[in-house]
């Protein structure tokens, strides 16, 4: 080895040692889509082999020196029946082992931990439910299960994790979600994966699985002072929204009180279940789908309240639970009129650099 | 549509292996065998043709039944604004020009000169009467800022003059912009359509008047009369998914 | 039933006096011309024009991806090369390459016609593509588009300041080029059939273009009617597409994709229909399973348009509606396996030379297996999720798109280079030249698989230190791959005046465009052709053969 010049050398061992081929597994699901990919490798090369072998076999044998007289064969039945139903039959297993991954991963146990994170060129805005804001950073503990929220506010973005194989399209104006639980602390690649204008490529950032002591440590330490939902509460005072949605029995807007993930009667008649989506849809289009017995007054508050005070607003409703909790705002937003005014249109969280691994 | 044969056929080339090569009409282009061949195959071109429209057309269809379903109260209102007398005209109008349309293909076959160059003269007034009323209500629209993209106002869905309609939530109102583009992306497509065809059928009746048509080369009139009727059916279609759904009573 | 075929003795083949270019001299002649095959030479030329482009944009895109950091260029110059690279490739090459060259030129004589049922509107499309092309370079020269070949709303309508809506023109300019193309094959194959060519004598070379052309006809329209509305979205600043003004973003994406995804086999079926030809015509043996490879075509292009969705998969469309259409693109699958197993099974008892056309084909067979299976990854749908929007998907349609289609492509231009130009193409280099263009294929796009499992996104101008080592290998084999695809740029002219004289049936062939002379005559066939026999019906042509010598000798 000595004959090799030092520069080659190291070059070649800072090759060697960046020579990765396979992404590390550090989710629930990654094992499981590595055994599908592996058996989806393990098709492909038998089909090529299979075909390989044939041309190979027959090239030779049947060369022309070897075999000057070309037998002329029209077909058979039988066979086309094999090698239509045989790949159909794999294709048909593998079908239904990937549709059952598929719906692993976009569709969370419903004790996960909700993290929404907001797509816009070019980074990402990851907010948690006590109200840790990041940039291009996502803190989480390993081993619970965790569900993203992801919406875009200008164009699509898609949020990938290669080390969890999973990744998900953040869509303007809807919220589509994705579930991991991560197994192994570390420092993961975080990527945008749709191509989103000039900097896409800078649309990059760490995902970080923390053990769980240290994902609370982390926790107490980033934290704004407020949840997602207190933000939400100062919001929907500041935007005066209890006026009409005050709880009371001649209140011009339906109570929201527990209105989260029930069913609601629409004027047309059909009903729909206010979700996430339905709430947000109905600050910004609120005469698309107006609750029964409710005239379509309320103003549209398009382009008034950014995406990040959507957010807030969808998880402030999700926690009222009783008419109580609205009194509280109501009252609330008397005394604290003059501290809304900061957490109003256009918020921007702070950005929480010199995260730890 | 000319008549010209292979440009690169040199004339020197021995006929006599194309077989009764002098025998054809002036028509026939070379590369077909007979008149039948030639006429078959224009016509099926044709049709396949028609078919890419429908294609065409297809999206602009399929925009308009998702946004119809999501914003059905902007797309109520915005079609209660158009002019329903126009409208009906304008159908009229374009079927009789399918009509004058059918009559000309029926007097190129009876070998009529006179009579098919009436029948496509008609058919480019009743033609160019449909674009007349069709601008008319264009520029009402224009009035009316009802033009998206061009100092668009919501305010006729907002307080609404026609004490039937029901007033709309400014964020609805907004959406029947959706519905204008759609009318107008729609309309105009067709309008373009008939543009095309009148620029035809001029050059049409110029060919007809030195008795092109009537000699037995009909399959230009019979195609463009297809391509005229296509054009009329895809009118029968927008006419009630534009003006009539949803008429307040 | 067993034939022997002898390749005919090309030293006393001579030049035919009179022949399709030599009827008529001068531009002119060229450039309004009605001939079939003149139209297909002068798409022969234009496309290659864009190839070369096509060809150096990529070149650009695999050094600027030697180094991590966007380094050579900026991730600007970056964007638009590679979406200058995509439109060029997809639009303006891929699009046209098979149908409107090879099979310009191949259909009407293997059909046993004079000529294209439009002589015009043939012509006519030529010059909707050049005027498309003239678009896409225009926007090119301008500064460039940065929205990739795909136009995604609200990106292209709304966040970016380039010449979208010219770029846009070009491909619905080229677009309608493709329908007409589409339209003249459709009513030719119905219509001007020779007496006794029947739907089961054709030759699988036009099963495979006329459901290319049913795509390009049914399809296209859609895209020619999506992109207008790009355009007047962004020029009216409507919302059709703009969530904000209550319009849908996934509703462009629907209409992109239900043209789009169909486009992929009106890139690759007219490869398939060459690599028919070639194997049976080296094999000297009838394509094994002719009615199954046949209907493979047509089923291709009728489930084509019913699995538009998987390129959708993440994108926040119903789960169930997911499950459809993964189901879909299962079966779309099988027809192409159903191919690749019958051309295999066609060498079975064949008498096999291999020829320079061969080579391709059989590179064919072994990348285009590769391509397909890993189809399959994607359209599975659990797999998709980690796999979509990163390398792996750019190695998948590479493997069908260049590993495929492009040496379909070669092979058909070669096979019928004596046929079109009446002179053989230098075989030793040929050979070289095809080993060399596979040889260099798979170092470029197998490392990009790998890069794509590892998580590499795609179109990304920089990229993290871990992915290095695998883009220098695909680097280093697109330098492999560019000398691969220059050489035929070299010798193929070259042999238009130092090749030898093909003669009438070089590779002794069976369609009847081997029976006339090469070059054929401007009318293709002195007289219109009798097809008495089935399609690759080698006795036939034995007998034929010793007809001749006996009537001669």
């Amino acid at each position: 080895m000595s004959h090799i010049s030092p520069v080659l050398w190291e070059f070649l061992v800072h090759w060697l040692k960046n020579f990765a081929i396979f992404p590390p597994e550090a989710s629930t699901i990654a094992p499981y889509a590595d055994a599908l990919y592996f058996a989806l490798v393990g098709m492909t090369v038998t089909g090529l082999l299979l075909v390989m072998t044939m041309v190979l076999v027959f090239a030779i044998r049947y060369r022309q020196e070897r075999h000057p007289e070309a037998v002329q064969i029209e077909g058979s039945t039988l066979l086309e029946a094999t090698w239509t139903l045989i790949p159909l039959g794999i294709f048909l297993v593998f079908f239904v082992w990937g549709a059952l991954l598929y719906f692993r991963v976009f569709n969370a146990p419903p004790n996960s931990m909700n993290i929404y994170v907001v797509g816009k060129q070019w980074m990402w805005k990851v907010e948690h439910q006590g109200g840790q804001h990041e940039i291009n950073a996502l803190h989480i503990p390993e081993g619970v299960p965790i569900q993203v929220t992801l919406i875009s506010q200008d164009v699509f973005h898609s949020f990938s994790i290669p080390a969890f194989r999973v990744k998900r399209e953040a869509i303007p104006g809807r919220y589509t979600t994705v579930y991991f639980q991560a197994t192994t602390p570390g420092k993961y690649h975080l990527f945008c994966t749709q191509y989103c204008g000039t900097n896409h490529s800078q649309m990059i950032g760490w995902v970080y699985v923390m053990t769980p002591a240290d994902y609370r440590a982390w926790a107490a330490e980033n934290t704004s002072g407020a949840s997602l939902a207190q933000n939400g509460e100062r919001l929907f005072a500041s935007m005066g929204c209890n006026a009409c949605h005050s709880g009371n029995a001649s209140a011009r807007g339906p109570n929201l009180a527990n209105v989260y993930n029930t069913r609601i009667r629409l004027t047309d008649g059909s009903t729909v279940v206010a979700n996430e989506a339905y709430i947000r849809e109905t600050i910004l289009n609120p005469s698309t789908q107006v609750p029964a017995g409710y005239a379509p007054i309320m103003p549209t508050y398009q382009g008034q309240i950014s995406e990040d005070g959507l957010i807030d607003l969808v998880e402030y409703i999700k926690t009222l639970d009783s008419n109580y909790r609205i009194q509280q705002t109501l009252n609330k937003s008397e005394l604290s009129s003059a501290q809304a005014s900061t957490v109003g249109v256009g918020k921007t969280p702070p950005p929480q650099g010199a995260a730890k691994p | 549509m000319d008549s010209q044969s292979i440009a690169t056929t040199p004339e020197e080339l021995d006929r006599s292996v194309l077989p009764h090569a002098h025998e054809h009409p002036a028509f026939l282009r070379h590369h077909f065998e007979d008149v039948g061949q030639q006429r078959e195959a224009a016509s099926f071109g044709m049709w396949v043709f028609l078919l890419t429209e429908v294609m065409f057309f297809g999206g602009l269809f399929c925009a308009y039944l998702i946004f119809r379903n999501w914003y059905h109260p902007a797309f109520v209102a915005g079609s209660n604004t158009l002019d329903i007398t126009l409208g009906t005209t304008n159908t009229a109008v374009l079927i009789c020009s399918s009509f004058t349309m059918a009559m000309a293909v029926y007097s190129a076959e009876i070998r009529r000169r006179g009579q098919l160059i009436l029948f496509l003269v008609l058919t480019i007034v009743l033609g160019s009467a449909f674009l007349g009323i069709k601008a008319v209500e264009y520029h009402q629209k224009y009035v009316d800022h009802h033009i998206p993209g061009l100092d668009f106002s919501i305010q006729e869905f907002v307080h609404p003059s026609n004490p039937k309609a029901i007033p709309l939530a400014p964020d609805m109102a907004e959406k029947t912009q959706l519905y204008f583009f759609l009318y107008f992306a729609m309309t105009g497509m067709h309008a373009l359509h008939m543009i095309i065809g009148i620029a035809l059928l001029f050059i049409m009746v110029a060919r007809a008047s030195k008795g092109a048509y009537t000699e037995g080369h009909v399959i230009p009139v019979e195609n463009f009369g297809l391509y005229w009727h296509f054009v009329d059916i895809v009118w029968i279609f927008l006419f009630p998914l534009l003006y009539l759904i949803s008429r307040y009573r | 039933m067993s034939t022997i075929v002898s390749l005919p003795d090309q030293a006393t083949a001579k030049l035919p006096a009179k022949s399709f270019l030599n009827q008529e001299y001068g531009l002119k002649s060229w450039l309004l011309t009605g001939d079939h095959k003149r139209i297909a030479i002068l798409y022969l030329i234009s496309i290659s024009f864009f190839f070369v482009i096509g060809g150096v944009l990529a070149g650009l895109i695999r050094l600027e991806l030697l180094t991590p950091p966007s380094d050579l260029m900026a991730t600007d110059t970056y964007n638009k090369v590679f979406s200058m690279h995509g439109i060029i490739m997809i639009f303006l090459f891929l699009v046209p390459s098979v149908p409107a060259t090879i099979g310009n030129f191949l259909i009407p004589l293997m059909v046993g016609a004079r000529d294209l049922a439009f002589p015009k509107i043939n012509l006519l499309s030529w010059y909707l593509y050049v005027a498309g092309g003239i678009f896409v370079l225009s926007a090119m020269v301008l500064g460039g588009v940065d929205t990739g070949w795909t136009f995604t709303t609200p990106l292209s309508t709304h966040y970016l300041n380039t010449h979208v809506v010219t770029a846009a023109m070009g491909i619905f300019l080229a677009g309608f080029s493709s329908i007409f193309t589409g339209l003249n094959f459709i009513v030719t194959v119905h219509r001007m059939r020779c007496p006794g060519m029947t739907w089961f004598r054709l030759p699988l070379f036009v099963w495979g273009h006329y459901a290319t052309s049913i795509i390009m006809i049914l399809g296209t329209p859609v895209l020619a009617i999506t992109l207008v509305l790009v355009a007047l979205e962004r020029t009216m600043s409507i919302g059709v597409f703009d969530p904000t003004k209550g319009g849908d973003p996934l509703l462009f994406q629907h209409l992109f994709w239900f043209y789009s995804h169909p486009a992929v086999y009106i890139m690759i079926l007219p490869g398939m229909a060459v690599i028919s030809e070639v194997i049976s015509t080296f094999s000297r043996k009838r394509v094994f399973g002719y009615t199954a490879v046949a209907f493979s075509s047509v089923a291709i292009a009728v489930f084509g348009f019913l699995v538009w969705e998987h390129h959708m998969f993440i994108m926040g469309v119903s789960q169930y509606s997911a499950l459809v259409f993964s189901l879909m693109t299962m079966l779309v699958a099988v027809p192409s396996a159903i191919k690749i197993f019958n051309w295999s099974m066609t060498l079975y008892k064949g008498s096999i030379t291999f020829e320079t056309p061969m080579l391709y084909a059989f590179g064919f067979l072994g990348l285009f297996t590769i391509g397909g299976l890993t189809g399959i990854f994607l359209a599975t749908l659990g797999m998709d999720i980690h796999l979509t929007e990163t390398y792996f998907i750019v190695a998948h349609f590479h493997f069908v798109m260049v590993g495929g289609m492009l040496m379909a492509y070669l092979a058909g231009v070669h096979f019928w280079w004596p046929k079109m130009t009446g002179r053989m193409y230098p075989e030793a280099i040929s050979k070289t030249a095809a080993v060399i263009t596979f040889i260099g294929f798979i170092v470029t796009f197998f490392p990009q698989f790998l890069l794509g499992y590892l998580g590499m996104p795609r179109r990304y101008a920089a990229y993290p230190a871990d992915f290095q080592v695998l883009n220098v290998f695909s680097t280093a084999g697109a330098s492999i791959l560019g000398i691969g695809y220059l050489l035929p740029m070299l010798y193929l002219p070259w042999s238009l005046i130092y090749g030898k004289i093909a003669g009438n049936n070089p590779w002794q062939a069976t369609g009847l465009e081997w029976q006339i002379q090469s070059p054929p005559l401007t009318e293709n066939f002195a007289e219109i052709p009798i097809m008495d026999h089935e399609a690759y019906d080698y006795e036939w042509l034995a007998n034929k053969t010793q007809h001749e010598v006996q009537t001669v000798g």
